[in-house]
């Protein structure tokens, strides 16, 4: 593998979405704050899911990973949508590049973008509340591979898609359910039986309960279980990936 | 060495027919040759060429670059090889000089500035470099495809239809640079549409035709195969029968074969005979135009299975 090639595409990645940060970064931004706010007017009050945590204090983690998870999956999917529908793709093509450069360039990107979202919502929704970090480095280990993992399912997403609707199906019927009923605004534990089963199969449950105990040392599996199904998770899709790109999926007719 | 050589390339694209887009398509470009590839659409050039860049995969055969596998050893290959793509697509979150650096980069190549800056020169470019993609004319967009082609100074320049849809001064600026990156050393593939671009600058040219070679000679040899007499007139009468099965009609211009000058008298009798009314006759020698369409009407190429003629 090429690291200058790797490296270029990479740079290249990153700049591709901070030259429209207002779209990439600021907006993902607001958009958690807007929900922060509306529930925890709604909520605070009412709702109490670990001892001594206020629901804003036990929103503000599920949100910033939420962040995280979607602006990741969203650089690397529509960086490369893009490129194909737009036909600019073949200057990649065209590259020495192999299957390990573009994966390494596209994820790693992707994980930058996930990171700078997340640290944005935290920046601001730390003023609403008091929050600390019981166990920081679950919030980095999780962070970091729910990202890649993330990044590495934008790729396949891209890979798959031929049309913007196909992209944005995949977004809306895969990405978005799961982020939303993965117990980002509650605790799994308060749902009613079958739900509770259901949201045990989600891998966007481990990840948002395992990067949730670094702030508040609760959890509600223990996190060596969420870090073992997230990093095999992991493990799965970036094969998967990485075989997909090696093999010319719909790149290489 | 041959710098791009062709071994039995057939490609099937899959489907219903299967269509055949290259059926054992074999020949050798030396280094330094100006090799022209020609024939009409759907004749498979834009897949043989996608073949040789990698961007599409031979469903058998081989082809190598400066004698680098494309697909066993591709990046040895890729980097031997600059392609300007025949769609005008660029990246829209880029100016030039950024376009050409991340190109650069790509391959490997570091602190590229005076070379990408002598490209900006040679294309006429410089006074766009910070200019973002989006805001070029197409004909500058075109510019930039060739700069980018070039940007790691590959020893194989491949350019497939560089001059579709670009004004006459482009066209003339563009050809003489590419002729000096060849006189420089530099092996260029090239097709056109332009019948009159490929028989003033390749050397030697190839005719495709249903996915298959039907011709492959030196330009002059080519012509000299039809070194024969080019009747032209314009008329708005019908020819008569005799004259109108040979005849190539272009709109009111008629063109004629002749063998020698017993025939073109001939031709002319039977149209005075007819009453045609003739304008602005010539006599001239066949083109490579005449060439392409004796070629392509007489040459017969097995259609493929399913494909329309």
């Amino acid at each position: 593998m090429s690291l200058e090639g790797a490296g270029t595409l990479f740079r290249k990645e990153l700049l591709r979405f901070w030259k429209v940060g207002f779209q990439t970064v600021a907006a993902p931004v607001l958009t958690a704050m807007l929900y922060l706010l509306i529930f925890a007017h709604v909520l605070e009050d009412r709702v109490q899911v670990y001892p001594g945590v206020g629901y804003t204090s036990f929103l503000i983690p599920g949100l910033v990973m939420m962040s995280v998870l979607q602006n990741a999956f969203a650089n690397s999917s529509s960086s490369l949508i893009q490129s194909k529908i737009t036909g600019n793709l073949v200057f990649l093509l065209v590259t020495p590049l192999d299957h390990r450069a573009w994966y390494v360039a596209y994820v790693g990107a992707s994980v930058v973008r996930g990171l700078a979202v997340g640290a944005g919502v935290l920046a601001v929704t730390v003023w609403f509340v008091p929050l600390r970090m019981a166990e920081p480095a679950w919030i980095v280990v999780f962070a970091l591979l729910g990202a890649a993992l993330l990044g590495s399912l934008g790729l396949v997403a891209g890979l798959w898609a031929e049309k913007f609707d196909q992209m944005a199906a995949f977004q809306n019927f895969i990405i978005v359910p799961m982020t939303f009923l993965s117990g980002v605004f509650y605790s799994v534990n308060s749902l009613p039986g079958i739900w509770f089963t259901v949201s045990h199969f989600n891998p966007f449950f481990y990840m948002i309960d395992g990067f949730r105990r670094g702030f508040f040392g609760v959890s509600d599996i223990s996190p060596w279980t969420s870090l073992a199904v997230v990093a095999g998770a992991f493990v799965g899709v970036a094969a998967l990936t990485l075989r997909l790109l090696a093999s010319g999926y719909k790149l290489r007719v | 060495m041959p710098a791009v050589r062709f071994d039995n390339v057939t490609k099937v694209f899959p489907g219903v027919h299967g269509t055949r887009a290259l059926d054992g398509v074999s020949f050798d470009i030396e280094a330094g040759e100006f090799f022209g590839l020609l024939g009409p659409n759907g004749a498979g050039k834009t897949t043989l060429i996608s073949v040789l860049a990698g961007l599409a995969r031979a469903t058998s055969g081989r082809v190598t670059v400066m004698g680098h596998d494309v697909v066993d050893d591709f990046a040895a290959a890729r980097k031997s090889l600059g392609i300007v793509p025949q769609e005008l697509v660029f990246d829209p979150f880029f100016n030039v000089r950024e376009t050409l650096r991340i190109q650069s980069g790509y391959f490997g190549v570091r602190r590229n500035d005076d070379w990408i800056d002598e490209l900006l020169a040679h294309l006429g470019l410089e006074d766009k470099a910070l200019a973002n993609m989006r805001q070029l004319s197409g004909g500058m967009k075109r510019r930039v495809l060739v700069a980018q082609a070039l940007v790691h100074k590959p020893p194989v320049i491949v350019l497939d239809e560089p001059t579709a849809g670009v004004d006459v001064e482009l066209r003339q600026s563009l050809w003489g640079f590419v002729a000096r990156l060849n006189r420089e050393g530099h092996t260029v593939l090239l097709t056109t549409h332009y019948l009159e671009e490929a028989e003033a600058l390749a050397g030697r040219i190839a005719m495709l035709k249903h996915g298959r070679i039907v011709a492959l000679d030196r330009t002059s040899a080519l012509l000299a195969r039809a070194a024969s007499t080019m009747l032209r007139f314009k008329t708005d009468d019908a020819l008569p029968p005799g004259l109108a099965a040979q005849a190539r009609v272009t709109g009111r211009i008629v063109q004629l074969r002749a063998r020698d000058a017993g025939e073109v008298e001939h031709h002319l009798a039977a149209l005075r005979s007819a009453g045609v009314h003739v304008e602005e006759l010539e006599i001239g020698h066949a083109d490579l135009e005449d060439v392409f369409v004796e070629i392509m009407h007489r040459e017969p190429a097995a259609a493929p299975a399913g494909a329309a003629a």
